[in-house]
């Protein structure tokens, strides 16, 4: 018998590939019992990587009949194997949230013996902390690739979000690392949930004490940089799966080497992807928050991403005949796409103009990237400036002034060049 | 002309109608603790008086809205004079009239009290995340804190409604008072000093439940384990739990 100690270890370790961590979205109201869920989420620590720690993020079992290359837990990896029984997992989770450790559970697991089985246990564990521990806190459930429809509908009536990863962004990239996988596997049930999701919703809107199913929705996750794809096929894949699926997110993990066993995928030692999924999730960002349409940013001409700039700003020096914006009349969809200027600033210029043109002293506090938007924007005292500006001046400029957080990570790069 | 208040938003909004009362419009609030006597200006001594500052607060609360009335305290919780000051100035400019001027963000008055705001509601929410409690040996849920601000107040009625079926108590240990939830109602608590430290060496003041060393074990363990070691980053890792708060967070202690 293993200890519980050892079994969290390597369950939690197993689980910790999975970057979803997010807890928001979902308004389950404790109904005297304990727990509840905050619709803007919460993070309750982070840990060294910087990462977010909301949820008690473990796999049930890390036994796995399935041999996927990029993945930890497959079956001819050489790790410690461990499973939870139900119990423990509940008794876990119930004691993690009453001490206010996390926000709820996120549960996955390898699988074992089949489909069935695997979702079936999953499923047990979702039943025992909704109805027995009265516990309503976040609960986020992995689907199992090839669960029967039954399982899936019965798991979605007592979880908040569910999700199932593509793994690699193509069809291609997967049947060279994940043989006995295929994005259909994937497609199907996420297609099977975002119905039943559609349905329930117009049920209540007939009959109002409709269970909720899945309120948080469902996210998705591929790995980057292990196969060969550009940024362009990945946003594409990306937003293609946002409008066909509704999803709630989309994960950009970057690949960090396990092993040397497969020789397409990159080796030990090589360093995780981190600027290049950051510069995803900005796009990804511009595409759901900033109303960016993908092939302003991306196309297959233009289909990698600058590292050293951000996307926005990469858009906007791309297209000089848009700028200067003058803050003092454009609409707010104009003032979000200048570089630097956030959602949270805009409303604030749009607000505070009301009372007066804006000066630049006036909006350089507003909590703006000063050093960046200056060149696309006018205030009321910006000197005039004829003709278009040289962007290849400004890139220069901004980036011999800026801070990048990545100036340091890009340098030795740079320099091993040579 | 110097307001001295007794440190409560009661009293702050009782000046409020007692600078309406006399005419007196350039004031700047100060508690009796904070304010060293001045040579230059004058003084008053506020008294907290619970008809006008109902009066004043639902007078406010008509012309900006519930919510907007409300910012005003959570700034106060602030417990800066001069953002006290400048909430004075504002209030006093809607009761003239000026009811959007909290939207002027070209003021810097105005921009500081938003950014105050934040600063609060960040704490407030950090506070949500960073609680930890411990469970003694009959079953109630303690925790310490020291915040920032004295965003206690804004955080109760998350625990209530989260853990409502679990006693617990929490503790600011900067300000000295605490908030006791007994599974019905929500009581404020003072501790002396020896109660206090009592409960900031649990080991040896308060017996705690069998399994509570167990569980705060397997938290530091899962912590760990959940680390990606590839993807070291302390920069972010600090900026999101600056060291001002490991004390009282277990996997960071």
């Amino acid at each position: 018998m293993q200890r519980i100690e050892e079994k969290l270890i390597i369950l939690a370790d197993a689980a910790k590939y999975d970057v979803s961590c997010s807890s928001s979205g979902s308004k389950r109201k404790n109904n005297g019992g304990i727990g509840d869920a905050s619709s803007s989420g919460i993070c309750h620590t982070y840990t060294e990587d910087g990462r977010c720690v909301s949820l008690l993020k473990i796999l049930l079992t890390n036994y796995c009949i399935y041999d996927c290359a990029f993945c930890v837990s497959r079956k001819s990896n050489d790790v410690k194997r461990a499973a939870f029984t139900v119990d423990e997992v509940v008794d876990l989770t119930m004691n993690f949230y009453r001490r206010n450790y996390i926000e709820g559970l996120f549960l996955s697991s390898g699988i074992f013996k089949n489909a069935d089985f695997t979702m079936e246990r999953l499923l047990r564990i979702v039943k025992k902390l909704r109805l027995e521990e009265n516990y309503n806190g976040y609960i986020h459930l992995k689907t199992i690739p090839g669960a029967s429809d039954d399982l899936i509908r019965e798991a979605g009536l007592y979880v908040d979000r569910m999700s199932i990863n593509l793994e690699l962004p193509t069809e291609k990239g997967l049947q060279l690392v994940a043989p006995e996988k295929d994005h259909d596997s994937v497609r199907k049930p996420l297609q099977f949930v975002n119905e039943t999701i559609k349905e329930y919703k117009n049920e209540r809107k007939i009959i109002k004490h409709t269970p909720s199913f899945v309120p948080a929705g469902q996210s998705t996750q591929m790995v980057i940089g292990a196969t060969p794809e550009n940024d362009f096929q990945i946003m594409s894949v990306a937003d293609e799966f946002y409008k066909t699926y509704n999803l709630k997110r989309v994960y950009y993990s970057g690949y960090i080497p396990i092993n040397n066993e497969h020789k397409a995928l990159p080796q030990i030692g090589t360093r995780p992807p981190l600027i290049r999924e950051n510069r995803l999730y900005q796009t990804d960002w511009l595409l759901r928050f900033y109303d960016f349409k993908l092939d302003e940013i991306l196309d297959p001409n233009f289909n990698q991403l600058d590292l050293d700039i951000d996307p926005k700003l990469s858009w906007a020096l791309r297209n000089p005949q848009l700028f200067p914006i003058d803050i003092n009349t454009a609409d707010y969809q104009m003032i979000i796409r200048i570089p630097g200027v956030g959602r949270g600033s805009a409303l604030k210029i749009i607000k505070a103009r009301k009372f007066g043109k804006l000066r630049e002293y006036q909006v350089k506090k507003m909590g703006i990237a000063f050093n960046r938007a200056r060149f696309f924007m006018r205030c009321e005292d910006t000197p005039y400036q004829m003709g278009y500006m040289a962007m290849p001046h400004v890139k220069a400029k901004i980036l011999s002034e800026g801070n990048s957080k990545y100036k340091q990570l890009q340098a030795p790069n740079q320099l091993s060049l040579f | 002309m110097i307001y001295i208040f007794d440190g409560t938003y009661a009293g702050f909004l009782t000046a409020v109608f007692e600078s309406f009362e006399f005419k007196q419009f350039n004031i700047t609030p100060v508690t009796a603790v904070l304010h060293s006597n001045s040579l230059f200006e004058e003084e008053t001594q506020i008294i907290t008086d619970e008809d006008k500052f109902l009066r004043v607060k639902s007078g406010l609360e008509k012309r900006i809205g519930k919510n907007r009335a409300t910012d005003f305290y959570r700034a106060f919780l602030s417990e800066d004079p001069k953002i006290w000051k400048i909430s004075f100035r504002l209030i006093v400019e809607i009761f003239r009239g000026n009811t959007s001027i909290l939207e002027n963000f070209g003021d810097q008055d105005v921009l500081l009290f938003h950014q105050t705001l934040r600063k609060i509601s960040r704490e407030r929410h950090r506070m949500k995340a960073f609680v930890r409690f411990n469970k003694t040996s009959d079953g109630m849920f303690f925790a310490l804190i020291e915040p920032d601000f004295n965003v206690l107040p804004l955080i109760l009625p998350f625990f209530k409604n989260r853990y409502t079926d679990q006693s617990w108590l929490i503790y600011d240990v900067k300000r000295k008072y605490g908030c006791h939830y007994d599974t019905i109602n929500i009581h404020e608590v003072v501790l002396d000093d020896f109660d206090q430290n009592k409960m900031q060496t649990s080991s040896i003041g308060i017996a705690l439940d069998e399994r509570d060393e167990l569980f705060e074990n397997l938290w530091k363990h899962y912590f760990k384990s959940t680390n990606i070691e590839a993807r070291k980053n302390l920069k972010l890792h600090l900026q999101h739990v600056p060291k001002r708060y490991w004390k009282y967070l277990p996997e960071k202690k």
